[in-house]
């Protein structure tokens, strides 16, 4: 790891020690007494340290080994989205192939850097592929839905999520070697936009701004935690190839699209009648919950930066 | 040894591939000793309901099973008497005279707990099959057993039949409130209540494509009215 790389994460584990120390206070202002919101953000806070030392020691070890993480979340993300999502006994085929042949080739397209192959290999082979599997089945109940639940799950949770480690295939004249840095910078940002809407939401949060999807979400919250998200994007330009103000716009596009990312996940839960997509992460729901905002922001961002930078 | 080793591993491999989460919505998981009353629907629920008791109480919980499917090879006959201590009975009824339930109420008899199977056997459609007689008659000869509606959820998804490869969806296995057979409750009476106590338990968050969230309707529509 660089210095830069180990200041960041000595920032965060600064930042995540300042949380867990405001945690501590509210908790015993409140005298030891059962306080739901107060517990959930201990346990939140908790999950935060434990998801930033995996994150840490994954970039420790290097590119590998942040393939292999960022394929692990893919396979989590995809087994809660297929798990929520009905299908039938025919659909076996589509659901094996889903998890057993494109989640690890995905990978292994960006394993070794074949854009021209994992850009497409979901949107094109495979989208084809699954109505052709699941039409071997010779069950035409609800068809177009069912292949369309396979396909989305894929492009959510493999295509989407593989991004973020497809940033290690860019190369990027005058930053070599630091391609891990800007996931970080992803990551870091798109998360704590998440965070600090929540806090802003909770602190000074009055009208909802969509009560049908996500009852938590509001204006104050939105505003808040996007500005102040993409100041500390802005202010972190010099981990990235961006300039202050290149960083600052795409730190507010990544933060947009996160939030929408947001919204349009929880239509799909409410839709099916749940809260959150898993349990696996305390706190926090499932790795889905977790991971919504950047699987939106994730396929958008490689592409600006690929475009304009690479 | 090696016993203790297959069935760490079986239960290690069954969690791992489901996700297994316990609901513990009716009762604790705590030693009373009980008889685990649950939907089938794969070959793998009894191993899954099993993986998901605390190993101090999978120890005393045996599964009931059919001696026609487990004694079939010498690798089947280990598993189950070795590694699980399952109960064998037969479906067949190869000695009219003999009391089929025998073999349950001996294991209840020295104080392990059971895991059955009130449909009789694989459910392939949702909801449940009509339930058989036993578990009336086993809470009649033994009413200080606790009857514990178990609902294994999406199992079937995971080992569809006659697939060899498992998918890594998520399952569920969830644990309702004891029953107790009511002061001359007659056996209809009771098993209806048993079969809506174990309907009841199914997750409303994953109905399968057969039954739809919003019912389509199924009546025609008012004719016209004559002009």
């Amino acid at each position: 790891m660089d210095n830069n790389t180990l200041l960041l994460f000595a920032g965060i584990g600064a930042l995540l020690a300042l949380a867990s120390l405001i945690g501590f206070i509210l908790k015993r202002r409140s005298g030891g007494a059962e306080n739901l919101v107060v517990d959930n953000l201990i346990a939140r806070i908790n999950a935060w340290w434990v998801m930033v030392a995996i994150l840490g020691v994954a970039f420790w070890l290097g590119h590998v080994a942040v393939i292999v993480l960022f394929y692990l979340v893919s396979f989590y993300a995809l087994r809660e989205f297929l798990t929520l999502t009905p299908t039938r006994r025919s659909d076996y085929p589509a659901l094996a192939a889903a998890f057993y042949l494109v989640l690890p080739l995905q990978y292994l397209l960006i394993g070794i850097s074949w854009y021209g192959m994992f850009s497409i290999f979901i949107p094109v082979y495979v989208f084809l592929l699954l109505p052709i599997l699941a039409s071997l089945g010779g069950d035409t109940t609800r068809f177009l839905e069912r292949a369309s639940k396979v396909q989305w799950g894929l492009m959510i949770a493999v295509f989407c999520v593989s991004h973020v480690p497809a940033l290690l295939t860019l190369d990027i004249v005058g930053y070599e070697g630091r391609n891990l840095l800007l996931i970080a910078w992803l990551v870091m940002v798109v998360q704590l936009s998440d965070v600090l809407q929540y806090v802003c939401g909770k602190l000074a949060g009055k009208t909802k701004i969509a009560p049908r999807l996500s009852p938590s979400k509001t204006v104050e919250g939105f505003v808040g935690g996007v500005a102040l998200a993409t100041g500390v994007g802005a202010l972190l330009f010099w981990i990235t190839p961006f300039s202050f103000w290149q960083a600052a716009g795409i730190a507010l596009l990544v933060n947009l699209l996160g939030f929408f990312g947001g919204l349009v996940m929880s239509a799909i839960k409410r839709d099916r009648g749940v809260k959150d997509w898993g349990h696996m992460i305390e706190g926090h729901g499932g790795m889905l919950d977790r991971l919504d905002s950047v699987c939106f922001a994730a396929p958008i961002f490689f592409h600006v930066v690929r475009y304009y930078w690479a | 040894m090696l016993e203790k080793l297959s069935a760490f591993a079986i239960t290690s491999l069954a969690r791992m591939l489901t996700g297994a989460r316990s609901l513990w919505l009716g009762c604790a998981p705590v030693a009373t000793q009980r008889i685990y009353f649950a939907n089938h629907s794969s070959h793998g629920d009894f191993v899954l309901l099993w993986a998901s008791l605390p190993p101090e109480l999978r120890a005393r919980t045996r599964p009931v099973a059919g001696a026609d499917y487990w004694q079939k090879s010498a690798l089947r006959r280990y598993i189950i008497n070795k590694v699980f201590n399952g109960v064998l009975i037969d479906r067949e009824r190869s000695d009219p005279e003999a009391n089929p339930l025998q073999p349950m109420l001996d294991a209840l008899e020295t104080g392990d707990s059971l895991i059955i199977f009130p449909e009789g056997t694989r459910n392939l459609e949702d909801g449940l099959l009509p339930f058989k007689g036993g578990l009336y008659r086993l809470g009649l000869a033994r009413p200080d057993v606790e009857l514990v509606p178990v609902w294994i959820a999406n199992l079937n998804r995971v080992m569809p039949k006659g697939r060899a490869l498992p998918l890594p969806l998520l399952c569920s296995v969830s644990f309702g409130t004891p029953l107790a057979i009511a002061e001359s409750e007659s056996k209809e009476t009771f098993l209806g209540r048993a079969r809506e106590a174990l309907l009841a338990l199914e997750p409303d968050g994953q109905p399968d494509v057969e039954t739809p969230v919003h019912p389509v309707a199924t009546t025609p529509e008012q004719p016209a009215e004559h002009v």
